[in-house]
């Protein structure tokens, strides 16, 4: 029987918003790895001194260098969000019964992020 | 004056005779309660007696009139012909499978797959016809009457770009089907299904993009089953590395 197969082309994700949104959110990963190497990176500027600390901000400060954590903060809240909302759909939370409805799901993510982010911002500027 | 007929741009494949699907137009009366599948079906009788297409029930039952419609995978005979009015309307075979005539789809890559998942009730010992049914609470059947409204139609496959990419993916509506029955509180099977569910090819191939649930037209939502599975996997792999020797109880997940 010869049957016709439609080819995958390179920019199939190109065809549906969706698959557009789910390649970003895809790619988001990148630049969430990249704050933690920007992190360790402070951290080891950090333990070689006032000297070297000095020299990581000299460098963080270049607009090339903020422009690239604009974007990958940007990136990371579409990370945050778009997982956010996809939780509920893997968590089926049953209390006394019933299920959880999905937006209170939703609600203890952001809930505990925003705890979490007073906490750290709490260390930092204490 | 309100137009009276609309354009279907219907893609023909002759197997023998064209290399790839070519697009033919075809003038089909614009009537209110008219579906894409009445369109097809007015050229068939009326204008081209040579096109093929699969149907059956035309009420939304028997999951074989699934086609691309102006890109998205729908069922043909519950997307209306009003709503793309003016037109013209592409109507293509469902993409992810490979095209046998017009737009007829070869489904056996499916049907070779639902056995695997064994998407029945399996019972450790069948009791005997005498002791009556297996009974459930409605909050029972509630934990699995969502993915039982599957109809196979593939709409789920068709929209899924993980299945174009990685043909050997078990695929949404069988990894649905396999949680209905996982979640049933009749079923003693879930066991028996893991393997399949957790392979390369099951779960962990789906990058939760998450169209499968977005064109379901009988809101299965079959990304949220497969999430759901992989959290039962994974937990049940960790009890099983801390806990090694225990007994793990049989998780309905």
């Amino acid at each position: 029987m010869s049957v016709y197969q439609r080819p995958v082309h390179l920019f199939w994700w190109l065809e549906r918003r969706a698959y557009v949104l789910f390649v970003l959110r895809e790619l988001s990963s990148v630049f969430v790895a990249w704050f933690v190497v920007f992190l360790l990176l402070l951290v080891n500027a950090i333990s070689d001194g006032a000297a070297s600390y000095q020299r990581f901000l000299d460098w963080s400060g270049q607009w090339w260098m903020v422009a690239i954590n604009v974007l990958a903060m940007l990136f990371v809240l579409l990370h945050v969000v778009t997982w956010f909302g996809l939780a509920p759909r893997a968590m089926a939370i049953k209390v006394r019964g019933s299920r959880v409805p999905a937006k209170q799901i939703v609600a203890a993510h952001y809930l505990a992020w925003l705890v979490l982010s007073a906490a750290v911002a709490w260390l930092v500027v204490r | 004056m309100a137009a009276t007929e609309i354009t279907l741009e219907v893609a023909r494949y002759r197997p023998g005779v064209d290399s790839e699907p070519v697009l033919q137009s075809y003038q089909v009366p614009l009537r209110e309660h008219w579906a894409i599948l009445d369109g097809l079906t007015y050229v068939k009788d009326h204008l081209d007696g040579t096109l093929s297409f699969r149907w059956s029930c035309r009420m939304g039952i028997c999951g074989s009139c699934g086609m691309t419609v102006n890109g998205e995978p729908q069922l043909s005979c519950a997307t209306f012909l009003t709503d793309y009015a003016p037109g013209p309307i592409r109507v293509e075979p469902l993409h992810n499978f490979p095209v046998v005539r017009d737009l007829v789809v070869d489904i056996d890559d499916f049907m070779t797959k639902l056995p695997k998942v064994k998407p029945w009730v399996i019972r450790e010992v069948q009791s005997p016809i005498e002791e009556g049914e297996y009974l459930q609470t409605p909050e029972e059947m509630d934990e699995c009457q969502q993915f039982s409204m599957c109809i196979n139609c593939m709409l789920c496959y068709s929209a899924c770009p993980v299945y174009s990419l990685e043909p050997d993916f078990l695929g949404p509506a069988a990894i649905a089907l396999a949680q209905r029955y996982n979640l049933d509180s009749r079923d003693e099977g879930a066991d028996e299904r893991r393997d399949v569910l957790s392979s390369p090819e099951g779960i962990w191939a789906c990058t939760f993009v998450g169209e499968c649930s977005a064109v379901c037209p009988k809101g299965v939502d079959p990304a949220g089953a497969i999430q759901r599975y992989k959290l039962t996997a994974a937990t049940q792999s960790i009890k099983e590395l801390l806990m090694p020797r225990s007994l793990i109880p049989r998780s309905k997940g």
